[in-house]
C-alpha cells in the first residue's frame, strides 16, 4: 500500500472528519447568530420555488441512496432475494431520478444567485466554498451513478467503496479497497471528503437544524425574563 | 383563571398628523443598520391606501393570523405544523421585497467632488440591495396623504363593499393616518408560525419578541403575522420586529415612538388578563363578537377577588396598582373608546385604537342643547364613512363604530357647553349611556393628556433577576430577544451583521462569575468565523474599535 493511498484513503477521511465534528462543536458554541438558512426568498421567489424544493428534495432521496448503498452492506438485499441485478436496476434509476432532481434544482439556484443582482449581493464567501464543494460532489455523482452505468460499464461499488467507507467509521480503514473502482468514483469520494470539511463553517449548518420538534410543541411560547417572584405562600 | 400582565397601547387617531416622527425616530434607534433598511417597526400609513407591505390587510392573499376550522376549532390560517415544515424550502405566502419597497440611498458625495460644469451635478439613487443605479417605483409612503390615491387607494382592503359610499373625488375625499406597530398580541400567530420556537411572548409584560440566537430564518414568523409587523433582515439571515422598546419599558419609560410623538396621541398602560381564556376567546365564533371576547378576557383591577389571583400569580403589588390606573384599561374597558385592529384576525391585538371623529366640522356643536337627537345622526354624515372604520376596527360592525363615535361626540359637545358658559348638558351624556363625571374624566384623558396619565408604566422588578448582573458592562439593548443597536460601528464601515455581533460582548448565557469580574477584558468575546473566513484578521479589531 502507497503512502499516496494511505494519505488519500485514511488520513483525508479522518481529518475530514475531525474538522467536521470539532468544527460543530466550536461554531454551535460560538456563533449561533449567523446560525441560519439565510433565506433570499425575499428579494427572489419565482426561480427559488423550483430551484429551492427540487434540490431539497433531491438531496433528501440522495441522501437516503447513500445511505441504503453504503451503509447497508450488500449481503442484506441479497437475503430479501434481490440480486446484483435486480439492485442495480433499483440503485442506477432512483440514483438517476435523484441525481435530476438535485441537479436541475442546484442549476437553478445557481443560475438565480448569478442573475439577479439583489440575491447575489447577498452571496458570501463562505457561500462560494460551500457551492464549489456541492458542485463537484454532485456532478461526480451524477456521472457515476448515471453517466458510468448508463454509458460505459456498470460498477458494483458495493465490494469496493462502501465497505472502504464503512471501514473508516469502523475504525478499519482498508484503503487498498479505493485503489480498484474507476477515477470517477474516487473523485466522488473525496469530494465527500472536502464538504464534510467545509460544513461548519458554511450555511448548511442549517440542516441540522431542522425543526422537527415543531410537530410537538405549544404553539404559544412564553418565557419569564425574571425568577418566578417569590409570593404570599412560599 | 390564571392572570398576567401586558404592556398595551392606545393610539388616538383623532390627533394624529402624519408627520412620522415616530417612525424615523423608531428607526434611528432600531433599524438603522444594513439588511434593515426596509424595515420600519413603527409605519404611519395613510388611509385609504394599500398600507406597508402592500395590501397586507388581504389575509385571503397572505394567509396571516388564525381562522377556526369547520368544526370551530383555532387554527392558523397558512396551515398547520406538518404543512410548514413540507414547505420550509419555499414559504408559499412571504411577501418579496417589492410589496415592502426597494430600499436606496444616493450617492450625496457626488454633489462635493463633481468637478466644476454648466450644470449642477446630480445624487443619483443607489439601491441599498445591490448597490446600483435603480429607478425607484414605490418607496415608503409612496401614496402619503393620498399621492396617487385614484390609482392606488381603490386597492385598500378596508373599502371592499363600501361601493358607492366612497368618492376620491378631491371635494369628498376622506383621510386619516394609522400609526402601526407591532400589536404585541396575546394570541400571536407569528410566535406560533414559528418552527424553532425562537419567537416568545414575555410572561411580565406580554412583550413578544424574537430570540436572535435561537432564529434558523425559517421565515414563516413573516408570513404569519398578518399584520406584517416581523420583518426578515436580509442580511442576518433573522426575523426581527417592535420590541416594544422594553429596555425602555422595563425602566418604566415609554416607547420610543410614544415619547416622540408630536400629537402625543399614544398612551402606554397594563392590561390584566385571564391567560386561561385568550384560546377560547380567539375561537370565538362570529367575528362581529371578537371585540367583546376579548374585552371579556380583560381583568378588572378594581375587583378584590382579581387583585388576589393577580397577587397569587407572582404579579408585584404596584403593577397591580397600575394596572389600576391604566389609561389603556380605561379607554378600551371603562369609557369603550378604543378598538382593536382588524380583530378579526383572531391574535387579540393589544395596540388599540380611538377611531377618528375629525373632520366634524359644526355637526355637533350647532346642535340643539339637551336633544341628543340632534347630536347623533350626524355621525353618519360624518366624512369617513363609518363602514371603512368598521372594516377597520370592528370587523365590519358599523354599530360598535356608531357607540364609540357617539360617546366621543357626546364629549365634546358636553365639554364644549360646559366650557363656553353654558350649563353642562348631562343628557348628552346619559343618551351616550355616561356619566357626566366620566365623560368629564375621558376628556381629561383624551384632551388634556397629561404626560403621567398617558403613560403609567411600573418599572420591572429588577430584584427578581436572577439574571440582571451578565448583563453588567454590556450595552443594555443587546440581550436575549432584541436586535439591539447599540454596537458602535465606524462609520466609515457599512454596519454588517457581523461587526454588530462582534459588539455584543455578553455571551449569551454568560455565567454569572464571568460577568462579575470587573475585568471587561476578562469577558469572552463572541466571533464570528464566518466573517473571520471572510473578511481575514481584519475584521475582529476593526469592528470593535
Ligand atoms: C434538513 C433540512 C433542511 C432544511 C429544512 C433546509 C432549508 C433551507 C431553507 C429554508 C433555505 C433557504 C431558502 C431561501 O432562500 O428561502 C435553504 C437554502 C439552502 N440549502 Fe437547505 N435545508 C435543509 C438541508 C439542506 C442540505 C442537506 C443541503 C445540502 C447538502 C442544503 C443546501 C442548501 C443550500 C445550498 C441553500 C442555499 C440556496 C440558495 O439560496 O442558493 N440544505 N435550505
Ligand atoms: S402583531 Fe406582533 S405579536 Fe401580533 S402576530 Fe404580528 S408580530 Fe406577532
Ligand atoms: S415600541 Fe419601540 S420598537 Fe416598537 S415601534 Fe415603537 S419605537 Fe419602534
Amino acid at each position: 500500500m502507497s503512502a499516496g493511498a494511505l494519505l488519500l484513503w485514511v488520513v483525508i477521511p479522518y481529518v475530514a472528519l475531525t474538522i467536521f465534528v470539532v468544527g460543530h462543536v466550536w461554531r454551535y458554541r460560538r456563533d449561533q447568530f449567523m446560525w441560519t438558512s439565510r433565506s433570499t426568498q425575499m428579494l427572489e421567489s419565482r426561480w427559488l420555488r423550483w430551484g429551492s424544493t427540487l434540490f431539497h428534495y433531491g438531496t433528501f432521496l440522495a441522501i437516503g441512496g447513500h445511505v441504503i448503498g453504503i451503509a447497508i452492506p450488500a449481503a442484506v438485499p441479497d437475503a430479501f432475494g434481490i440480486d446484483e441485478e435486480g439492485y442495480h436496476l433499483i440503485s442506477v434509476s432512483a440514483g438517476t431520478l435523484a441525481g435530476v432532481l438535485v441537479l436541475a434544482g442546484f442549476v437553478i439556484l445557481l443560475y438565480r444567485r448569478l442573475r439577479f443582482p439583489r440575491v447575489a449581493a447577498t452571496t458570501t464567501r463562505t457561500d462560494l466554498v460551500a457551492y464549489g464543494a456541492l458542485t463537484v460532489a454532485l456532478v461526480t455523482g451524477v456521472i457515476a451513478t448515471s453517466g458510468w452505468n448508463l454509458f460505459v460499464s456498470g460498477y458494483d461499488y458495493r465490494e469496493t467503496v462502501a465497505p472502504w467507507f464503512r471501514g473508516i467509521f469502523l475504525l478499519d480503514p482498508n484503503p487498498e479497497l479505493m485503489t480498484e473502482p474507476p477515477l470517477i468514483y474516487q473523485i466522488h469520494a473525496l469530494s465527500a471528503w472536502l464538504l464534510y470539511a467545509v460544513w461548519p463553517f458554511t450555511r448548511l449548518v442549517h440542516a441540522w437544524s431542522f425543526p422537527i420538534q415543531y410537530l410537538g410543541r405549544p404553539y404559544i411560547l412564553y418565557r419569564r425574563r425574571y425568577a418566578p417572584a417569590r409570593t404570599g405562600g412560599g | 383563571m390564571h392572570v398576567k400582565a401586558q404592556v398595551g397601547m392606545v393610539m388616538n387617531l383623532d390627533k394624529c398628523i402624519g408627520c412620522h416622527t415616530c417612525s424615523v425616530t423608531c428607526k434611528q434607534v432600531w433599524t438603522n443598520r444594513h439588511g434593515a433598511e426596509y424595515i420600519w417597526f413603527n409605519n404611519v400609513e395613510t388611509k385609504p391606501g394599500v398600507g406597508y407591505p402592500k395590501r397586507w390587510e388581504d389575509q385571503e392573499e397572505w394567509q396571516g393570523g388564525w381562522e377556526l376550522d369547520r368544526k370551530g376549532r383555532l387554527r392558523l390560517k397558512a396551515g398547520g405544523r406538518l404543512k410548514k415544515l413540507l414547505q420550509i424550502f419555499w414559504n408559499p405566502d412571504l411577501p418579496e421585497i417589492d410589496d415592502y419597497y426597494e430600499p436606496w440611498t444616493y450617492d450625496y458625495e457626488k454633489l462635493t467632488t463633481a468637478p466644476l460644469s454648466e450644470h449642477d451635478p446630480v445624487a443619483r439613487p443607489k439601491s441599498q440591495l445591490t448597490g446600483k443605479d435603480m429607478s425607484i417605483k414605490w418607496g415608503p409612503n409612496w401614496d402619503d396623504d393620498l399621492a396617487g390615491a385614484p390609482e392606488h387607494a381603490l386597492r385598500d382592503p378596508d373599502l371592499e363593499g363600501l361601493g358607492e359610499q366612497v368618492k376620491l373625488e378631491y371635494e369628498q375625499a376622506f383621510m386619516f393616518y394609522l400609526p402601526r406597530i407591532c400589536e404585541h398580541c396575546l394570541n400571536p400567530s407569528c410566535v406560533a408560525s414559528c418552527p424553532s420556537g425562537a419567537m416568545y411572548k414575555r410572561e411580565e409584560d406580554g412583550i413578544v419578541l424574537v430570540d436572535q440566537e435561537k432564529c434558523r430564518g425559517w421565515r414563516f414568523c413573516v408570513s404569519g403575522c398578518p399584520y406584517k409587523k416581523v420583518y426578515f433582515n436580509h442580511n442576518t439571515g433573522k426575523a426581527e420586529k417592535c420590541t416594544l422598546c422594553y429596555p425602555r419599558i422595563e425602566a418604566g419609560q415609554p416607547t420610543i415612538c410614544s415619547e416622540t410623538c408630536v400629537g402625543r396621541l399614544r398612551y402606554l398602560g397594563l392590561v390584566l388578563y385571564d391567560a386561561d381564556r385568550v384560546e377560547e376567546a380567539a375561537s370565538t365564533p362570529d367575528e362581529k363578537d371578537l371585540l367583546d371576547a376579548q374585552l371579556g378576557v380583560f381583568l378588572d383591577p378594581e375587583d378584590p377577588e382579581v387583585r388576589a389571583q393577580a397577587s397569587r400569580d407572582g404579579i408585584p403589588d404596584d403593577w397591580i396598582e397600575a394596572a389600576r390606573r391604566s389609561p389603556v384599561h380605561a379607554l378600551a374597558l371603562r369609557y369603550r373608546v378604543a378598538l382593536p385592529l382588524h380583530p378579526e384576525f383572531r391574535t387579540l391585538p393589544m395596540v388599540w385604537y380611538v377611531p377618528p371623529l375629525s373632520p366634524v366640522a359644526n355637526a355637533f356643536e350647532h346642535a340643539e342643547p339637551g336633544d341628543p337627537d340632534d347630536v347623533f345622526p350626524a355621525i353618519d354624515a360624518l366624512r369617513i364613512p363609518v363602514d371603512y372604520l368598521a372594516n377597520l376596527l370592528s370587523a365590519g360592525d358599523a354599530e360598535v363604530i356608531r357607540g364609540v363615535l357617539k360617546r366621543l361626540a357626546a364629549m365634546r359637545s358636553y365639554m364644549r357647553r360646559k366650557e363656553v358658559g353654558r350649563r353642562p348638558d348631562a343628557g348628552l351624556a346619559e343618551a351616550a349611556g355616561m356619566e357626566p363625571a366620566d365623560v368629564e374624566a375621558m376628556y381629561r384623558l383624551l384632551a388634556i393628556a397629561k404626560y403621567e396619565d398617558r403613560y403609567v408604566i411600573p418599572q420591572a422588578h429588577t430584584e427578581l433577576a436572577g439574571r440582571l448582573m451578565e448583563q453588567q458592562g454590556t450595552c443594555g439593548l443587546d440581550f436575549e430577544g432584541g436586535p439591539g443597536n447599540c454596537g458602535a460601528v465606524p462609520a466609515s464601515e457599512p454596519a454588517t451583521n457581523e461587526s454588530f455581533m462582534l459588539t455584543d460582548m455578553a455571551e449569551g448565557r454568560m455565567p454569572a462569575e464571568a460577568a462579575a469580574n470587573d475585568e471587561p477584558d476578562d469577558q469572552p468575546l463572541r466571533l464570528n468565523i464566518v466573517e473571520m473566513l471572510e473578511r481575514g484578521s481584519r475584521a475582529a479589531p476593526e469592528a470593535e474599535a
